[in-house]
């Protein structure tokens, strides 16, 4: 929590310093490029279990990790009244995982134990309000150790003539690659390690995810609006874990197979109801289904109540059923006729639910004195997964304007 | 993939919505300051940003809810 709140004060400081030299620009450049707003994400997660999939389905699941996240929305309106938003987002968090220092434990305690991920994006969006169209496109990309992600977005929106609807369209692709890091045990000969200055050579393998999502929202009424989204998502290549192990019934030990492809199909409802005026309730519910036998229902419910105009709480819940892939089967259990196996518990079948609370304040002047500092949200959840798995959440965000 | 399961779901999800539209009137820009309220706004919260990413991790069900959907490891 003390970094959180030292890493955000620094980010406001240096916010706070840029801010004053835009103030000096003159009237007659509003057309250029303007800083429309900063979010600041600082988030802290821990998690414990005892079913990691890299010992087998067994063993500690203990992982922490620190999250921190800066985006910038910058505006501009071009000669033809076009509004153009540009979004950068730059994400980086470090975590440490007790299971992934098993993979290796003798000599590539690197491979995991701790690592650092990036994962830096850039959008560039493009509304029309004559035709009530949005145009975008957005470059992505991540690293962390032994994984490498690039992924490219496209979306169109249009509004109906009252902005009561709107039909938007998005179609996405990542290209990742997987470096294959094997458990020492079961490297064949010659195969590396994968650690630093190890000059054996480990195989990169593919993962390729296509996704596209069609979304309708309706305004029903003066406090009613409605959102539904269909996105099917296609993977293909690697999609099994080279350092999770298997162990089959007869005591023999092998790494985790899965097929290579995976189709998946959630749909989504989104229900926001203004009750009153104080009370907004925020509703989603998703059923998802794949072809690796997983069907799953994700409800949640959010209530932000306003105590005052500018300080809100909002408490919320969220459940969570899915059933196991057919190919999950506990520690010890798999059969080796099997073509494919995992112990992932991320995978297997559970009920999740996750409630806790945020609180956020909007002080009309700007918060400490900083008239761009619009607001600050705290936000706290309790995760419990019925395999035994808990885990923390605490969020912060500061937004400026 | 075997849709036969999802297709009653699907069907009900459908007709929810439509039942809605049906039941939309016409808001103009002056009444909805409602549902301009930030709190409305029809995608998850910025603050809940990493708890979409570890949802992800964790569960194996991903998507439509305004998150990733793919790209990236997680099996840490």
């Amino acid at each position: 929590m003390k970094r959180i709140c030292i890493s955000v004060g620094v980010l406001l400081s240096l916010w706070r310093a840029g801010y004053g030299q835009t103030t000096t620009e003159p009237a007659y450049e509003k057309r250029k490029l303007k800083v429309e707003e900063i979010n600041l994400v600082s988030s802290y997660y821990q998690q414990d279990g005892n079913n990691s999939a890299v010992t087998g389905g067994i063993g500690t699941e203990h992982l922490t990790d620190f999250a921190q996240s800066l985006d910038l929305v910058l505006k501009t309106t071009d000669r033809r009244n076009r509004r153009h938003t540009i979004t950068f987002d730059f994400n980086i968090d470090h975590y440490t995982s007790a299971s992934s220092d098993q993979i290796d434990p003798l000599t590539v305690s690197s491979a995991s134990r701790s690592d650092t991920h990036i994962y830096p994006s850039i959008a560039w969006n493009v509304h029309n309000d004559a035709t009530r169209t949005t145009r975008g496109i957005a470059l992505s990309y991540s690293t962390e150790y032994d994984y490498k992600s690039y992924g490219i977005n496209v979306n169109f929106a249009k509004a109906s003539a009252d902005n009561n609807r709107e039909v938007s369209l998005k179609a996405g692709a990542f290209f990742d690659t997987w470096k294959a890091i094997l458990p020492p045990e079961l490297r064949p000969e010659g195969y590396g390690s994968g650690a630093h200055g190890d000059t054996d050579p480990v195989d990169y393998k593919p993962r390729n995810s296509y996704n596209v999502s069609l979304s309708l929202s309706q305004v029903i009424n003066k406090r009613l609006q409605v959102l539904l989204t269909v996105e099917p998502a296609y993977q293909q290549g690697l999609l099994s874990t080279p350092f999770h192990r298997i162990y089959f019934q007869d005591g023999a030990e092998t790494v985790e197979k899965l097929p290579g492809s995976r189709m998946k199909l959630p749909i989504g409802l989104r229900l926001h109801y203004f009750m009153g005026d104080r009370v907004v309730i925020r509703t989603f519910y998703r059923y998802y289904l794949d072809d690796w036998g997983m069907q799953a229902h994700t409800v949640n419910l959010e209530t932000p109540i306003k105590l005052t105009s500018f300080v809100s709480v909002s408490p919320f819940y969220r459940f969570s059923h899915q059933t196991a892939v057919r190919y999950f089967a506990p520690y010890s259990q798999h059969k080796t006729t099997e073509k494919y196996y995992t112990s992932d518990y991320d995978i297997s079948g559970f009920t999740s639910q996750f409630i806790g609370t945020g609180i956020r304040m909007a002080p009309p002047g700007g918060l400490f004195g900083i008239g761009h500092w619009q607001s600050v949200e705290l936000r706290y959840g309790h995760y419990i997964r019925s395999t035994g798995m808990v885990a923390n959440s605490v969020t912060l965000l500061a937004k400026l304007k | 993939m075997n849709l036969t399961l999802s297709i009653p779901k699907t069907t009900l999800l459908a007709g929810l919505v439509l039942l809605s539209l049906a039941g939309c009137t016409t808001v103009k820009e002056y009444q909805k300051s409602r549902i301009n309220d930030a709190e409305m706004e029809l995608s998850a919260r910025k603050s809940e940003k990493f708890e979409q990413n570890f949802y992800l991790y964790r569960e194996g069900a991903a998507g439509a809810n305004g998150g990733k959907s793919g790209g990236g490891c997680g099996c840490n």
